[in-house]
């Protein structure tokens, strides 16, 4: 009798819906469940994936319900993102701070790339301004055309994931400011463009934060194979990225492909870092 | 004197500085950076410093893009 009773009672299920624990009865629909919560939503998401309306919510889904085109809160936007990463990754990546130095082909595209995992802060120096000759490479738009980039590139990054905490830097890194401009950061990025600027953050930062992994990059212009760019150790706490020869010279111009290569690894190399991995 | 550069033995004339050294290997010495016997040094600084046999460098060369 007790166990025909229990059986008829409808029991219930934990889930999380928009990030909230929530107790909902067993075979509860995405469309009953839209309808008891009177969300405005057309896009249902269960465990990272779109999901249809028939769908039957299982114990400890992750549900979120949102409307197309309107902004996420910080915690569904993090559930979201979270849910195409690896499980106990994001926890690292978010609460880590990474320094880059330069906005270019390089630093555009690294610190997008940041921001797309969510790393928790960025902090971006860059004394240039958006030129219409930086379009062939750089994550910029003809409308930023004439802004500071670390302000155009903080725009966008603030469309991609506006919960990155984002601190810039107009103007030139210096062996006296580096160290204040990057106070604090988990992995320091060289994304210059200039070979003396390269080499000279390099020196400072390692002689001066010389337990702060550097991520360098040297070679990647022209359009030779993707295959000759490749991570290398240096030394301890010192990686280099790129083929360490090709030059940006006249007749050997920089161009979105392999700089893009070479602004991936640099980016999967902070993120192998912060993971505890060797980036080699 | 004998020098290690990079990994590889090098034999080169006692009492030659890093400059001479950089201009031996072509190199621009605003676009290096310059291990000696494990210390970081500043190039610029360091252009006349005198290497000793046994000595041990690492240059690392930049090239201009990003």
């Amino acid at each position: 009798m007790r166990l025909f009773l229990f059986q008829r009672l409808k029991r219930l299920i934990k889930i999380r819906l928009n990030e909230v624990p929530l107790d909902i009865q067993q075979n509860t629909s995405i469309r009953q469940l839209q309808e008891q919560q009177q969300l405005d939503a057309d896009l249902m998401i269960v465990n990272g994936f779109p999901t249809s309306a028939d769908y039957l919510i299982k114990d400890g889904d992750l549900v979120i319900m949102i409307k197309r085109g309107a902004m996420p809160s910080a915690n569904e936007l993090e559930a979201l993102m979270m849910a195409r990463h690896t499980p106990g990754v994001h926890a690292r990546i978010a609460k880590s701070r990474i320094g880059i130095a330069g906005a270019g082909g390089l630093g555009s595209n690294i610190a997008i790339a940041l921001a797309r995992i969510g790393v928790g802060q960025l902090v971006i120096a860059d004394f240039d301004q958006v030129e219409p000759s930086n379009l062939n490479r750089q994550q910029y738009f003809i409308d930023q055309i004439g802004l500071p980039k670390v302000i155009a590139l903080k725009e966008n990054l603030q469309r991609i994931n506006p919960y990155v905490k984002i601190e810039t830097f107009n103007g030139r890194i210096d062996p006296h400011n580096l160290t204040q401009v990057f106070a604090g950061v988990d992995v320091m990025v060289e994304a210059f463009d200039a070979p003396d600027q390269k080499a000279m953050l390099t020196t400072t930062h390692l002689q001066q934060s010389p337990d702060c992994p550097l991520v360098a990059a040297s070679g990647m212009a022209g359009y030779a194979s993707s295959n000759s760019i490749q991570t290398r150790k240096i030394r301890k706490n010192f990686y280099l990225v790129g083929d360490q020869i090709t030059a940006a010279e006249p007749g050997q111009g920089l161009m979105a492909p392999r700089v893009s290569v070479a602004a991936g690894h640099q980016a999967n190399a902070v993120l192998r870092i912060l993971l505890g991995e060797d980036p080699e | 004197m004998n020098l290690q550069v990079n990994g590889a033995e090098f034999q080169f004339d006692t009492g030659s500085s890093i400059g001479q050294l950089l201009k031996q290997l072509d190199l621009h010495p605003d676009r290096v950076v310059l291990e000696l016997n494990q210390n970081i040094l500043n190039t610029a600084d360091n252009i006349n410093t005198q290497l000793h046999d046994g000595d041990k460098l690492e240059i690392i060369q930049f090239v201009g893009g990003g």
